[in-house]
């Protein structure tokens, strides 16, 4: 049998576990939706202390036109953020890479950025960026130290003897660059790019809701930040749930491009692990 | 052939790491034109290191160097030089063809020459039929043939291998063997092969050159002269195992040198 058919046979095994896999966490989340329900009925809650799953469903359908352009803003704050935390992760590594006194003089500022609580830096950029720029600032800046770090380490682990190859043919740095250290921190800069897009939507909701409670805004956690001071709270939990959905979206999003680009070759994505 | 300069001369070429290591001292070693020859010594005695050194892929600390201009090889020609390493060392990312044809496109060929070059070296290696495969789908075997393919696709003058079949099932390695005799023989190219296989060096070379441990250099030359073609007959006759034994000699002789 040679190795092809052999993994197609360890595919067709794993199918049943698979599909498991997919049914044992949604069995999870229906009985605890159906919990949720008994102990609103059971104990008659109000809707403002607790509302009933059906009722934050009913709210969300209702609030629609509201939510929908909250949540718009927030998956475009999101978005931009991500792919300047992409552009801007890879550019950094690729440009700490080319010259070691550039890696030691801006790594730690890069590695203080990150340590640094963003809910803490979010406020003083909202006083001196326009609110726009603030968010996106913040979802930057939770977002890129992921792809930095993962490509330099991808960068750093290219093949020795690939490198000697390429000296032996007389490849320009571009040529390095283009065929041989781009694809050899491939999988580490998706790796980046997964952990980036949950941070990067974590990066937008802090950023509005700091800048909620100055007043503008209009994106999602800003919704939730307004609809607590106005005890509507089944609007609060339809928001929620819509900011649920979209970190599980990004996420499902990422790890698929992640597959496609990596099923021929790459070892972690050689079964449908994602 | 004696008549020939050298393609490559080492001449008293010492190489001193950085961590201070003394990888070799005092080398000299003449590499003749269609030569077969294997540099044998046990484990970090320096072959690998006195290969890199000719292929340009390393400067001596001591010591110098000469290529031969008549075969256009040295720092700075690509292409005259084909390296084959211990690992396939291919990129897993691209198919055999994209694997075989990286030197060719990194030496700016244009798309035709690329493509037909390197389809004709992946079938001269029997790897016809798996150019649009990845490396992972291939056995070890087949990933080393690759390999090849693509120390071959420049069309160099000499071919320096590292150990290459050492990791291989033993079946396989004879077989990559004679594949790899029955090239030298067709190219008529020049090669240097480093093993620590006293087998596979006299089933392979025509000069056997025995290497000391710490710091590496040439301890004794052996020649084989037993005609080629070589084939299984040569591997199960007695003048093999004649040769075999008297390298072997040779081989611990060399290793006592560095016990004393």
């Amino acid at each position: 049998m040679s190795t092809i058919d052999r993994q197609k046979a360890g595919r067709e095994q794993d199918r049943p576990r698979a599909k498991l896999r997919f049914a044992l966490p949604l069995m999870t989340l229906a009985v605890g939706v159906v919990i949720w329900d008994l102990v609103v009925r059971i104990n008659q809650l109000p809707p403002y202390t607790l509302p009933s799953p059906g009722l934050v469903i009913t709210t969300l359908a209702a609030d629609w036109p509201i939510l929908s352009a909250s949540l718009l803003s927030t998956l475009t704050t999101t978005f931009e953020g991500l792919v300047l935390a992409f552009v801007g992760g890879v550019a950094l590594a690729l440009l700490f890479n080319q010259s070691r006194l550039i890696e030691y003089s801006f790594y730690p500022l890069a590695v203080i950025l990150q340590v640094t609580p963003v809910v803490a830096i979010a406020p003083l950029l909202l006083i001196y960026l326009p609110q726009q720029a603030a968010v996106l600032s913040c979802a930057w800046i939770v977002a890129f130290f992921p792809v930095l770090a993962n490509t330099t380490l991808g960068l750093n682990s290219v093949d020795h003897n690939l490198a000697d190859l390429f000296a032996l043919n007389g490849a320009s740095r571009w040529q390095q660059l283009i065929h041989l250290k781009l694809p050899s921190a491939l999988p580490q800069m998706l790796a980046g790019l997964r952990i980036a897009g949950g941070l990067s939507l974590i990066g937008a909701v802090v950023a509005e809701i700091a800048a909620g409670s100055a007043g503008a805004g209009s994106g999602l956690a800003y919704r939730i930040a307004e609809s607590g001071y106005r005890l509507n709270i089944p609007r609060m939990f339809a928001a929620l749930l819509l900011l649920s959905i979209s970190g599980i979206v990004i996420f499902f999003a990422l790890s698929l491009v992640n597959h496609l680009l990596l099923r021929r070759w790459h070892e972690s994505a050689v079964r449908p692990d994602y | 052939m004696a008549a020939d300069p050298p393609i490559v001369a080492l001449r008293e070429v010492g190489k001193v790491f950085a961590n201070a290591t003394v990888a070799l001292d005092g080398l000299n070693l003449d590499i003749r034109h269609r030569e077969f020859v294997s540099l044998l010594g046990p484990s970090g005695c320096g072959k690998s290191t006195a290969l890199r050194l000719m292929a340009g892929l390393s400067k001596p600390s001591s010591g110098t160097i000469e290529w031969s201009p008549a075969h256009q090889i040295g720092p700075g020609r690509s292409g005259a030089v084909g390296f084959v390493f211990q690992e396939p060392t291919l990129m897993p990312w691209a198919t055999v063809l994209a694997n075989v044809h990286l030197p060719l496109r990194l030496q700016r060929y244009d798309a035709q020459t690329v493509r037909s070059r390197a389809m004709s070296a992946i079938e001269q290696m029997g790897l016809a039929g798996f150019a649009q495969a990845y490396p992972r789908e291939l056995s070890g075997g087949m990933k080393m043939r690759v390999s090849i393919a693509r120390a071959l696709v420049t069309d160099p003058s000499l071919l320096l291998l590292d150990e290459p079949f050492a990791a291989l099932d033993e079946i396989t390695r004879f077989r990559l063997n004679n594949d790899l005799l029955t090239l030298w023989q067709s190219l008529k190219r020049t090669v240097v092969f480093v093993t620590h296989s006293v087998f596979e060096s006299v089933y392979l070379s025509n000069r056997i050159v025995v290497m000391t441990n710490r710091p590496g250099r040439v301890f004794t030359e052996l020649a084989v002269n037993a005609a080629y073609p070589r084939d299984e007959g040569f591997r199960t006759s007695a003048e093999y195992a004649g040769y075999c034994r008297e390298v072997s000699h040779a081989l611990a002789a060399a290793m006592a040198v560095h016990r004393a």
